[in-house]
């Protein structure tokens, strides 16, 4: 079936282009910027395009890796792996798709060291792309680590006044999760004689190693996702971070958590996954009120959105660990929709913020008076935000919480208190922003959406609205694999169950 | 036709947001500019950008200050006679089903599917559906030509008339639901539109306000709702009407772990549904957000506020009677919620001065009557109510529309009086409303209200007394308050002369529709009678209502004094009224000052806003900040980055100084890890 490498295309395509920028576009000059803005766009669109290829040419009917590319690397016992499964697609795609739209973001706003900008930001995209489709441990934690240096250099070099503390915070936690995680690696590797994911995930491993293996992982996943009480990086990182910088931190970087535990803790450490569950249970449940009790009280705009963001990924972990169908469907389902709402709204603020410079919520009021295309378009991404009915936010919420009701009812009614309070923090905030009076002299000459704006939130507003009416073509691109990896955890627990009533 | 009843208020409400759009777009050029040092005086684009309304208060009109929006009357056009076509439709799908038993169940597309989930965009018309096409239908595409006239100095008309069909749409999408995960949909969908109506004019701070507390407190009602659908899929294994009911009896004396309570689990689940009930429906606690919803446009008080959203909790609990048949300790709870409801809402509204609050409290308690019905499980009872209700309710509420834009935006009936000469026709149109809503015979309200009261006294439920006493103060009740409204606005002297010389009766766009309603108001009863509390209830509802066994048999039984108690009530409270605001003019402000107390307690509704103001908004505004600026800021990074990161800024202060260093020298660091993990494996460190 495979003709050429795919997958490896589409992993380093971005990379070659970030090569090119740093041929052609390097100097100061405005020529230099403008060449670096266009390889950049064109480079992140054929990276998309080829995904494309990727969907229409995947089986959703088979729970296994397609695409599976294989060759020898380093030594003989890790391989460069690559492959996708109906689990790790949606996260391709999803990265392929906001890069075009995060290049556009920066069009105008990002001036200073154009041409390293873009580089930074197509070099992610090629290690974010690798770490979903990585099928090697060795592998996939060349990526997922690569990965937070162009981010940490994004914050770091085009961010806010507070960048340094902001990045150094991102980087004391993100290392004591990774150091945590190397050390486990190695165990793994130690016990299986091979970092190959595939194996891995059907090898069983020690009750005593799972239960280790499983916290050392956890470290570094709870800190991405990020998981109450080690998310405190997070806020500070996006308030610092320029636009795009958040939008692909939100959309993508954090669902790396996610998809961590879907990949590795579930299938691998099952039993253990059973036993931490109502960790993870209390964890999620105090993390999606306590942080939208947060996010009610911020004055600032970006902290308000990220604080919304660990209480969603907080539905994310509940719904993975409840381990049942709609559980798990619901948090891939989630974490998608949470990459296309979240990005979108750190667009949506980026566009008033590219106008006003400030992110401070009292500095705005009344702008539906003059930018009604923009309260419309920001409306939609609250509501979906909220988890409204019709939105793609309502059936990744909704999927999560009812498959963990059948598991946990205290989660699942504490985690369901987070729609009283999305509903006040959300509502809230657009009040602030968009309705009321235009009274402030400041926003007196501001302006709509330009048609670039349009172009970047668009795509986004039409996803987020077609999967909530029709989120069927998402649900069932995981279903099979969905359903192989709750068998298999339910399986696994009922075997441990069993052998325990032998005893 | 079914889906033409439903999509064209889409349809609609799509093409007339589109216009709004366009025409906004037009108006408020794009840019990613900002002139900053600029002063802009007399600048037309924006010059009512700085007009504020914020001083409008009660105002319930917006004066102009730009010309209406492009595309206005392509708008109104295309979103009311949509609407009419729907609701045209709508009757003859409802003679359909009723009469001639033509269910209808269509699936239109597959929607939540996973493993065992199964949740599909279905329309299901059977007789409870059609009954509340009609009601939508009818009054939405009333309140829709009505509002031609109404809004007519309102600058935003396509927007508006977008968002009343997308109300309509969202209502009819609830109401044709099959399954509870619809029903959710339709439900926060009009929720949605009821937020957005409500803060129509989102210059106006106290509208904005409103806006918000409707769509949270609803929330607090929906999350119940979301957890009874959640148990429902629990027990059941799925969310699909027919599967629900039929799976039911089988659920009796079973138990579930509900947060360390073992609890019957058809009773849990049916309480969880009802509270979102209670928050759709403004019952008893979480009735807050109803008369502050005001704030919106008068028709929009009219469609939303009472004649449909807010009887969708009825409707949810009638959808639900197989569930709550089966539950009587659940059904205990809804007659003891609808009784407090509907004697409390009352007892508010015989002391209110804001024409529109009077009727909006009335709405509350009426609504209580219908769940007294629904507790005693005369459900089709209660559908009656809800009926004629639609009916009367909204033509008080477009009558209250007509005075107010006869007084130009005047809401307060202190102000008012004497105005049956100055608009004779609204007036009549009122009384008829009045005569209807206070039971008088032979009017609509006057079979539905007495039905009812009856159910309540026949019931077995454990609080049917109490439902049946509540019920009948209230009727009493229900009678001043109708009739003070209108003898302080219609009759005695103007209060305010000015006003009154220029009061004027509305354009014939609004007053059509009060003919209609009040048509309504007079003839949905007697008709109707015998479908809905007579012996034609098997044979019209069937399948859709599970009725308490004999209760309507009952119900013919009862004594002959209870039967007229309902109108002798309303005789006494017609009697004092007229004492108060016609013979004895003085003696309400002598009653006020004697029981200052029982008077402010009344006027202030029963202290429910300043009391959840102490008990939840505070301490979670509290709550917020201190987790926020302790649990995240001194415990969490006090104790983690910052406590570390004092330490590791000691040791390495001296060694990088420039800012950028930090970040490279960070990098670095993960760099090396990573080679170091390669070199580790290219060692052949590990592959032994």
């Amino acid at each position: 079936m495979m003709t050429w490498p795919i997958l490896s295309v589409i992993t380093f395509l971005p990379a070659v282009g970030a090569l090119l920028i740093w041929l052609m576009a390097r100097g100061g000059d405005e020529a230099a910027a403008r060449n670096a803005r266009w390889i950049a766009l064109w480079t992140t669109l054929i990276t998309f395009a080829i995904s494309l290829i990727l969907v229409a040419r995947f089986d959703p009917t088979q729970a296994g890796f397609q695409f599976v590319e294989e060759g020898r690397w380093l030594t003989a016992t890790n391989a460069y792996k690559m492959g996708v499964d109906g689990i790790s697609l949606p996260f391709v795609i999803l990265t392929t798709a906001l890069l075009p739209l995060c290049i556009i973001a920066s069009w105008k706003s990002v001036t200073r060291r154009v041409a390293a900008y873009m580089m930074a930001f197509l070099i992610l995209e090629s290690l974010m792309v690798g770490t979903f489709a990585a099928l090697d441990l060795l592998l996939f934690y060349v990526f997922f680590e690569g990965g937070l240096i162009p981010m940490f250099l994004i914050i770091g070099v085009w961010g806010g006044p507070r960048r340094v503390y902001a990045t150094f915070k991102f980087f004391l936690y993100t290392l004591l999760g990774s150091v945590l995680m190397l050390l486990a690696i190695m165990a793994l590797y130690w016990n299986a004689g091979t970092t190959d994911i595939p194996t891995l995930m059907t090898t069983a491993v020690p009750r005593n190693l799972q239960t280790w293996a499983w916290l050392a992982f956890f470290a570094s996943f709870a800190v991405k996702m990020p998981m109450w009480p080690v998310h405190t990086w997070l806020p500070d990182a996006h308030v610092e971070a320029p636009t795009a910088g958040s939008v692909i931190l939100a959309a993508i970087l954090l669902k790396m958590g996610g998809y961590g535990f879907l990949r590795f803790s579930l299938p691998m450490f099952p039993l253990a996954s059973h036993d931490f569950a109502p960790l993870v249970f209390t964890l999620s449940a105090i993390a999606i009120v306590y942080t939208s009790l947060v996010a009610l009280m911020q004055e600032d705009m970006k902290k308000l959105i990220a604080y919304s963001s660990v209480a969603h990924m907080g539905f994310v972990t509940m719904g993975i660990f409840a381990g049942t169908m709609q559980g798990v469907a619901g948090g891939v389902f989630q974490m998608v929709s949470h990459g296309l709402v979240s990005g979108a709204l750190f667009l949506c603020v980026g566009v008033v913020y590219d106008r006003m410079h400030t992110r401070e919520i009292a500095a705005y009021g009344g702008v539906v008076n003059r930018m009604p295309l923009y309260a419309f378009v920001f409306l939609v991404f609250t509501m979906a935000n909220v988890g409204l009915p019709g939105t793609s936010g309502f059936v990744g919420e909704f999927l999560t919480l009812i498959g963990t009701f059948k598991v946990s009812i205290p989660t699942a009614f504490f985690a369901t208190l987070g729609v009283i309070l999305s509903a006040a923090y959300a509502l809230w905030l657009y009040r602030k922003i968009v309705f009321g009076a235009l009274v402030k002299p400041s926003l007196a000459t501001i302006k709509d959406l330009t048609l670039r704006e349009v172009v970047t939130l668009a795509p986004l507003l039409v996803l987020t609205i077609l999967f909530g009416f029709y989120p069927k073509p998402l649900l069932d691109f995981s279903a099979a694999s969905v359903q192989q990896l709750v068998t298999n955890y339910s399986h696994a627990i009922t075997a441990m169950k069993a052998a325990a009533l032998m005893q | 036709m079914i889906q033409a009843i439903v999509f064209l208020p889409l349809l609609g409400a799509i093409l007339a947001g589109l216009i709004a759009l366009a025409g906004a777009h037009a108006r408020h050029p794009s840019g990613d500019t900002v002139e900053h040092a600029h002063r802009h005086d007399g600048h037309g684009d924006h010059a009512h950008a700085s007009h504020a309304h914020a001083d409008h208060g009660h105002d319930d009109h917006h004066a102009p200050a730009e010309p209406p929006a492009a595309g206005t009357g392509a708008a109104e056009l295309i979103t009311t006679a949509l609407l009419f076509v729907s609701a045209a439709l709508s009757w003859i799908t409802f003679v359909n089903v009723g009469f001639f038993k033509q269910d209808v169940l269509i699936h239109v597309l597959p929607w939540i599917n996973s493993g065992d989930l199964q949740v599909a965009w279905s329309l299901r018309v059977d007789t409870l559906t059609a009954v509340m096409l009609v009601v939508v239908t009818t009054v939405s595409s009333l309140v829709h030509l009505y509002s031609v006239g109404y809004m007519d100095e309102d600058p935003h008309r396509p927007r508006f008339f977008a968002y009343l069909s997308l109300f309509t749409f969202a209502m009819l999408m609830l109401v044709t639901s099959d399954n509870l995960v619809q029903l959710f949909f339709g439900w926060e969908g009009v929720g949605l539109a009821s937020y957005l109506l409500i803060g129509f004019w989102y210059q106006k701070p106290s509208a904005n306000a409103a806006a918000i507390k409707a769509f949270v407190v609803n929330r607090v009602g929906d999350f119940g709702f979301s957890l009874g659908i959640f148990a429902v899929f629990m027990l059941i294994g799925s969310t699909d009407f027919d599967v629900i009911f039929a799976a039911a009896p089988g659920l009796a004396g079973k138990t579930i772990n509900f947060l360390g309570w073992q609890v019957d689990a058809l009773t849990i689940t049916c309480l969880l549904l009802f509270m979102g009930a209670m928050g759709k429906s403004a019952q008893f606690l979480l009735h807050t957000w109803l008369p502050d919803a005001m704030e919106g446009p008068t028709p929009v008080s009219a469609l939303i506020h009472a004649a449909t959203m807010v009887t969708a909790g009825v409707f949810m609990v009638a959808r639900l009677s197989p569930l709550f048949e089966l539950a009587p300790n659940a059904q205990a709870f809804v007659m003891l919620i609808g009784g407090t409801t509907a004697f409390f809402a009352a007892t508010v509204g015989l002391v209110q001065n804001d024409i529109k609050r009077i009727v909006a409290y009335s709405t509350c308690s009426q609504l209580g009557y219908m769940f007294v019905a629904m507790g005693a499980g005369a459900y089709s009872v209660g559908m009656f109510h809800l009926f004629t209700h639609a009916f009367f309710k909204a033509l008080l509420f477009l009558g209250s529309g007509s005075v107010i834009y006869a007084m130009h935006h005047e809401q307060d009936i202190r102000h008012m009086g004497g105005l049956k000469d100055k608009i004779p026709f609204t007036y009549f149109m009122m009384v008829i409303g009045t005569l209807a809503l206070t039971g008088f015979p032979l009017t609509a309200g006057y079979f539905s209200k007495d039905a009812i009261i009856e159910s309540a006294f026949v019931s077995q439920n454990p609080f049917a007394f109490y439902g049946f006493l509540m019920t009948v103060v209230a009727a009493c009740l229900t009678s001043f308050y109708s009739w003070r409204l209108i003898f302080k606005t219609f009759h005695g002297k103007p209060h305010d002369q000015h006003h009154y010389e220029a009061a004027h009766e509305a354009p014939l766009w609004m007053l059509v529709p009060l003919g209609v309603l009040a048509a309504g108001s007079l003839l949905a009863g007697l008709p109707f009678k015998d479908l809905f509390a007579g012996h034609g209830v098997d044979e019209f509802f069937r399948a859709s209502l599970k009725m308490h066994p004999h209760i309507l048999e009952e119900m013919h039984h009862i004594p002959a004094t209870i039967a007229y108690l309902p109108t002798v009530m309303m005789a006494i409270g017609l009697f004092v009224a007229w004492m108060f605001y016609i013979r004895r003019p003085y003696l309400p402000g002598e009653l006020a000052s004697q029981h200052r107390a029982l008077y402010r307690f009344l006027l202030n509704k029963w202290y429910f806003d300043e009391l959840y103001e102490i008990i939840f908004v505070r301490p979670t505004k509290w709550l917020g900040t201190t987790l926020w600026k302790k649990g995240d800021g001194a415990v969490i990074d006090g104790l983690g980055p910052n406590g570390v990161a004092g330490r590791v800024l000691d040791v390495t202060r001296g060694v990088v100084r420039v800012q950028t260093g930090y970040l490279y020298h960070y990098a670095f660091v993960m760099l090396i890890g990573v080679a170091g993990l390669i070199t580790w494996f290219m060692l052949g460190l590990g592959g032994q």
